[in-house]
């Protein structure tokens, strides 16, 4: 083992500290007893009570976690279709700039895929509601679906399919059969990315949301301009272990994934050796 | 007890064949993968494509899967032109060189992946995979998942897999390849055993002639897209068509000349000053045309004295020796400063050995014993 340095000591706690403390601060004042946010004065979890109790904030959480699971479920489906066309259907036209494009929406400012979203949905007269917050939540969080399933996709072996179709598969069973329980991993991590993507999503929201339907971030960010409450530390919270128990469950899946797929590789190399 | 009637219907010009290529080509783009391919295979034959790697052989078999489509000619499958039929519906299966096990499912659900396709009655695909495990002898491992079992098992469940489905033609792409060699020569047997008793037509693909020759009851060479020579082992390591046949399988010797032609027998110059040599052959050619004797190792005869009687004998001097312990080979430079090798088979212990680096010796050999080329 590497010997115990001051240094790194140091540097580790600072990194984590400027990271982390604005959460735990946010975390600790939501067991705050007192109105006010900045000066504690005792611990109580009331107003984790009075947060289940305001009905403005219970829907759009309502709302949220609808928009969170049909637009990562369009997504998942749709971005797996792209990932599967791009890296199985060869030499076509235009393939270049296809898959340039599925990338695309990766780096463009969210303002302006909110903006042109918002254009879209006046252009043809859809009022703006969950449909259009899930309709862009899918948009955008399709490539991120798309870019994990392609990957795996990659270092999928061919002949799989192959031999599948070789079988007596027609190529829909093969994808049903053989190459979406192998590849399963990486699109339930796609799925989990894309949920955690749209329950935070601020920006994209805001353009695409209208007076009957609001998601929790613009809840919160329009509450919060109002003075910061102790109600909303302790929905941050929430929020917060949500997220995090996402996150962590998408790495673990996906982690479990390779140590499996390595083992397995591993026992090959033993039995052919 | 009588002797089994010789397997050759390829010889019976009346025998219907059950794939029939004719004037197959497949390009990519500006490559020529298959050049105007005729072949025909018979039924229960197992039958080998053999070449180097990037000569085609795979592309031949994957157009029999369905894997590809000619560019240009016609396949027909037991009389059929099998161009319209997708890969599922052919009566074709294939082991893949990778053996394609689904890693998600369990050796008895690999074989019977086939078999529920065909939506056959659940009692009676547990009775065929019971069949092939115990075929394959994996019954004890039918539970078991690809990754739980080693590489010789791997390769045995994939041909219980496509074996299942009882296909009129079993297509084999380099299935021992990923084998080590001791177990690579009892899965030959192994094949070979299987083959006879399930009666299923094999065409195999390898780059390894020791193969080819072991399992196959003809053999086709091929290079660059073209079936150089198709005939049975002995005949192509006997009396291949063409130096590189005879190049490509086993040791050779290949010495050039100029042809002097006489009544059934062709004489070789070969070297100034030296006396022609000579080969049977019924090759009509043109005196002076450019001539290629082939002669294998084992069938020269390496003598510290001059032979009497021997239709071809040339001196020179050894070279090297190379000890494999069944057999010695010899190295011999001529005086033209060409290396022949000549073959001893080592029937005594080593301790007393003719020759030893330097000597002087003669080679010779019969006037049948060598091959007579034009290319």
């Amino acid at each position: 083992m590497r010997r115990f340095s001051w240094f790194n000591a140091t540097a580790l706690t600072l990194g984590f500290a400027f990271l982390y403390l604005p959460m735990l601060i946010l975390i600790i004042y939501s067991f705050n007893g007192g109105r006010l946010v900045t000066v504690w004065s005792g611990f109580s979890t009331k107003w984790y009570g009075e947060l289940f109790r305001n009905e403005a904030f219970l829907d759009a959480a309502w709302v949220t976690l609808k928009v969170a699971v049909f637009s990562s479920t369009i997504a998942t489906v749709l971005g797996t279709m792209a990932a599967y066309v791009l890296i199985r259907g060869g030499r076509f036209l235009g393939r270049t700039l296809f898959s340039g494009m599925i990338y695309a929406p990766l780096v463009m400012p969210e303002v302006i895929t909110g903006l042109s979203l918002l254009l879209l949905f006046i252009g043809i007269g859809l009022d703006r509601g969950i449909l259009t917050i899930v309709l862009a939540h899918t948009t955008f969080s399709m490539c991120y679906v798309s870019v994990v399933v392609s990957s795996r996709l990659v270092t999928f072996d061919r002949s799989l399919e192959e031999a599948a179709l070789d079988l007596g598969c027609t190529p829909f069973d093969a994808f049903r059969l053989v190459t979406l329980p192998i590849i399963a991993p990486a699109v339930i991590s796609g799925w989990l990315l894309a949920f955690t993507l749209s329950l935070d999503d601020l920006v994209i929201a805001s353009f695409t949301s209208g007076p009957s339907a609001t998601t929790l971030p613009i809840k919160i960010f329009s509450a919060v301009r109002l003075g910061v409450s102790p109600e909303i530390n302790a929905l941050s919270t929430l929020l917060i272990a949500i997220v995090a128990v996402g996150v962590i469950t998408a790495s673990l899946v996906s982690k479990r994934a390779i140590i499996r797929r390595q083992r397995d590789e591993q026992a090959a190399i033993k039995a052919v050796a | 007890m009588t002797a089994p009637a010789e397997f050759s219907p390829w010889t019976d010009p009346s025998a219907k064949p059950l794939i029939r290529f004719t004037g197959v080509t497949k390009r990519f783009g500006d490559f020529t993968a298959i050049d105007n391919v005729d072949l025909d295979i018979f039924e229960k034959e197992f039958f080998a494509l053999l070449g180097p790697s990037g000569c085609g052989k795979t592309t031949l078999m994957r157009m029999l899967a369905g894997f590809e489509m000619p560019t240009e000619g016609l396949i027909e499958l037991d009389g059929q032109d099998i161009a319209p039929v997708p890969p599922n519906k052919r009566a074709t299966n294939m082991m893949f060189q990778s053996y394609a096990l689904f890693p998600h499912l369990s050796l008895r659900d690999n074989i019977a992946f086939g078999l529920h396709r065909e939506k056959m009655p659940k009692d009676r695909i547990a009775a065929r995979v019971d069949e092939m495990l115990k075929l394959v002898q994996l019954e004890p491992f039918a539970s078991r998942k690809p990754h739980q079992i080693s590489g010789g098992q791997r390769q045995r469940v994939a041909l219980a897999r496509c074996l299942a489905k009882a296909p009129k033609l079993l297509l084999l792409d380099e299935p021992l390849g990923a084998l080590d060699r001791k177990l690579r020569e009892e899965t030959q047997f192994e094949l070979m055993d299987i083959q006879e008793k399930t009666g299923t037509t094999f065409v195999i693909v390898t780059h390894d002639q020791e193969e080819a020759m072991t399992v196959a009851s003809r053999v086709a060479v091929m290079d660059h897209g073209r079936l150089v020579q198709v005939a049975t082992p002995a005949a192509i390591y006997e009396t291949p068509n063409s130096t590189y046949v005879a190049d490509f399988i086993g040791d050779v010797n290949i010495i050039e000349g100029k042809a002097e032609p006489g009544d059934g027998i062709m004489g070789i110059a070969w070297a100034e000053g030296q006396p022609n040599l000579t080969g049977a052959s019924d090759l009509t050619l043109a005196s002076g045309a450019t001539v290629f004797m082939a002669i294998r190792p084992e069938k020269v005869r390496i003598s510290a004295e001059k032979p009497e009687g021997a239709a071809n004998a040339v001196a020179g001097k050894v070279l090297d020796i190379a000890y494999l312990g069944n057999i010695s080979t010899y190295h011999v430079e001529l005086p033209g400063g060409q290396v022949i090798k000549a073959q001893t088979a080592n029937t005594d212990r080593i301790a007393r050995r003719d020759f030893t680096w330097e000597d002087a010796v003669w080679l010779s050999w019969s006037a049948t014993a060598g091959v007579v080329l034009e290319r």
